[in-house]
């Protein structure tokens, strides 16, 4: 290889902002072999790794990388997949910027190696090409319940059937996935990229049931007792969606950003009436919120037919949760971003129908707790803004439903789960839980990370 | 995929299914739902569970045939089978003894209270249960309803079965003539609830309502089943779907039953000459 010295990264290739903001298909379109290679060659390959430690399942990241230089597209997959069982999804959907091309020596001068861009794109030309199943260790006759088909559970799922234990998923939506199927829209993540993943699992042995909501069929305990499961791993992930609290929340056309997405992702409302399941748009639409689930609102809305997309945020650009890459693909669709702007109401006529909303002004004050500038509101500042459609995308609460039916599993305030950072043990022997029912709502691959270090215990656990 | 194993015709817009789904009728209680998708394409419907086996594993559904998703559900025949069934979902029915119990089931409500009635009885009730119906053709059950009652009353809108009138009329006359009656449950049009609830509220006699909300998942994700009660924001699908008639609001139950409104006669529209239930194909 020649090291390429630009301090640019490769650009992705993506649909033009004009035409992608009318359709669902995928924005990014990934590399071409020669991007990839010239991507590549940026890599210095430090012997210290430092893109290693900002990846939550630490990937080997110059290992797979010194593949790509090499042309050896299959090794550079086989290296990736030691690690993590999902990378298709996450070269699209992880936060990079945040974890592994953070920490790469050569965003010190210029841009980081696109390391998600070059995960994304040995992952999408291995499955153009057929995957391999991966090898599993001889079956060891123990069994093993995942509670949840997200992130979180399909890494256990995987790697407790790699390591020769008979699996089986519960899924309580009719399709597996999680937050894959139903949240992340189709134009970030296509559904079939999710799908082929779970594929691979089930080629490994591992068994999928769906409609099967834990709680109501089985409880965790009767899983445990009556169906001789030996260990189980529950990750059901932050599925209530948080309101504000404020007047007109339960108006006609206000949604949760649970609802929005589930409608448009996993249930096809886009293709109404083709597929039976409607959803309504206004011309002027609201989003509340500023994380990549807001971002994914946003977007949708203006896919489904929205004239005007209003991103409503009570902090500043600094602020927003979101990733860059999201915010700034919004913007190009033309979303426009109201900042340090809060609804005080949603104001509606009298069919109960939104029409509007009041909101304060804000303005930066101290750091707050969370160590961003908290905002404050500017007495005198209210004013009305005409909507439509709002959503409401300010976070999501662990479901209430596998806690409430488990005995002896602690939750805490907030209703989520307690379980060891280091082990994914709960308050119950031989039930391990992680992800966002116990982080509340936060990124897939630390679900994907939480899943890995539960996945061990388990491993551990069977050994005896 | 779950088989239907029987369907009944109860009238001509109201169907009965026997589903195969033993997993679910072997945990169902009186009060709970399920979610139903016919087909890949299909929508995720809640309806209230009206009778279970648990020995033969099946799930009686009553439904009437008010959108798209209902009437192509009652063209499927015994034999055919659905995609997706999922439940026992919601909270099951709050079932002591309370005393003197009323059950009340108007329309395609007679189907839920049926269940509910049956274990009140179960549980010591006196029970005293009311059918109401538009006409004497939206009646059914009335005899498998009467069985589990100790006084039983009919009534139709137009008089062509029992007594000219709404439930509400005969509860409000059963109050009046028993002096005391210490619970009721109330399942039907939300118009019927309300009324119902309206009623028994100055007496401060406890009564319960079904509600069957717009739901998408039916386990507490989406929040589409959103309701108020008292001044608190309740989910149909985890925290109900059976709520205090007296703290329900109705009127914002009524409105939000009403949001996808234009959609759902796009939808019957677009099946009528799209090869769906019409039969014009």
């Amino acid at each position: 290889m020649s090291l390429n010295n630009s301090p640019i990264k490769n650009d992705m290739p993506c649909q033009d902002p004009k035409v992608r903001a009318k359709n669902f298909e995928e924005v990014a379109l990934g590399y071409t072999v020669e991007q990839a290679l010239d991507e590549a060659n940026r890599c210095l390959g430090c012997k210290k790794e430092p893109c290693r430690q900002g990846c939550p399942v630490q990937v080997p990241i110059p290992q797979f990388i010194a593949k790509i230089q090499e042309s050896d597209f299959a090794g550079a997959i086989a290296t990736i997949k030691e690690k993590n069982a999902l990378p298709a999804v996450c070269g699209r959907v992880c936060p990079q910027e945040a974890q592994c091309e953070k920490y790469c020596v050569r965003a010190k001068k210029g841009d980081p190696v696109g390391i998600g861009r070059l995960e994304r794109f040995v992952a999408d030309l291995e499955r153009s090409q057929g995957v391999n199943p991966v090898e599993c260790a001889p079956p060891t006759g123990k069994k093993v319940a995942v509670v949840g088909s997200g992130p979180a559970g399909l890494t256990v799922a995987a790697d407790c059937a790699q390591a020769g234990h008979d699996v089986t998923i519960f899924e309580a939506l009719h399709v597996p996935g999680g937050v894959l199927m139903y949240g992340i829209p189709e134009f970030r993540l296509p559904k079939a990229i999710v799908q082929a993943e779970i594929e691979n699992l089930k080629k490994i042995g591992v068994k999928v049931e769906v409609d099967a909501v834990i709680g109501a069929i089985d409880t965790v305990d009767e899983l445990l007792e009556n169906e001789g499961f030996d260990a189980v791993f529950i990750g059901t992930g932050a599925g209530l969606p948080y309101f504000l609290g404020i007047p007109g929340e339960n108006l006609n056309g206000v949604y949760s950003a649970n609802e929005f997405l589930t409608r448009t992702n996993l249930m096809k409302a886009y293709l109404f009436p083709e597929y039976d399941t409607p959803i309504k748009v206004g011309k002027k639409v609201a989003v509340l919120g500023g994380g990549n689930v807001a971002m994914d609102c946003a977007r949708t809305a203006l896919r489904l037919g929205a004239e005007e997309v209003h991103i409503v945020y009570r902090r500043s650009m600094e602020e927003l949760p979101a990733r860059v890459e999201e915010v700034h693909h919004a913007e190009e669709e033309g979303v426009i971003f109201d900042i340090l702007t809060n609804p005080t109401e949603i104001i509606g006529n009298d069919q109960n129908w939104v029409t509007g909303m009041t909101c304060l002004k804000f303005e930066l004050g101290e750091p707050d707790e969370s160590g961003r500038r908290k905002p404050v509101a500017i007495e005198g500042s209210d004013f009305h803004m005409p909507m439509d459609t709002v959503v409401v995308a300010i976070g999501q609460g662990p479901n209430p439903l596998v806690p409430r039916t488990t005995k002896g599993l602690d939750t805490n305030r907030k209703g989520n789960i307690v379980a060891s950072e280091e082990t994914g043990a709960t308050s119950k022997p031989s039930v391990y839980a992680g992800g966002d029912v116990v982080t509340g709502a936060a990124t897939v691959i630390k679900a994907m990370g939480a899943g890995r270090v539960s996945a061990t215990s388990i491993c551990e656990l069977l050994k005896k | 995929m779950y088989k239907i194993l029987k369907k009944e015709v109860l009238s001509p817009t109201l169907k009965l299914f026997e589903i195969d789904a033993p997993k679910v009728a072997k945990k169902c209680q009186a009060g709970q739902f399920i979610i139903l998708r016919i087909d890949e394409k299909g929508e995720r419907i809640p309806l209230t569970i009206a009778d279970f086996d648990r020995e033969r594993g099946t799930i009686t559904l009553i439904f009437a045939e008010v959108g798209k998703t209902t009437q192509q559900l009652g063209q499927m025949e015994a034999g055919d089978a659905l995609l997706d069934f999922v439940g026992p979902l919601g909270r099951p029915s709050e079932i002591e003894k309370y005393g003197r119990v009323v059950c009340i089931g108007a329309g395609v409500g007679i189907a839920p209270v049926f269940p509910i009635t049956r274990a009140l009885k179960e549980a010591g009730n006196e029970v005293i249960g009311i059918a109401g119906a538009r006409n004497e053709e939206l009646l059914f059950w009335t005899d498998e309803f009467r069985a589990q009652c100790d006084e039983f009353h009919i009534c139709t809108d137009d008089g062509s079965a029992g007594e000219k009138g709404f439930v509400s009329n005969i509860l409000k006359k059963i109050i009046e003539e028993k002096g005391q009656v210490d619970y009721v449950i109330a399942i039907g049009p939300i118009p019927a609830m309300k009324v119902c609830a309206e009623l028994t509220k100055p007496y401060g006699i406890k009564t319960f309502v079904s509600l069957n909300s717009i739901m998408v998942d039916g386990t507490g994700m989406c929040g589409a089943c959103r309701v108020t009660v008292g001044d608190e924001t309740k989910f149909a699908c985890v925290d109900g779907p059976e709520f205090d008639g007296h703290l329900v609001d109705f009127n914002e139950q009524m409105r939000r039953a009403q949001i996808f409104k234009d959609e759902e006669q796009r939808a019957l529209a677009a099946g009528s000459c799209g090869g769906g239930g019409c039969g014009c194909h």
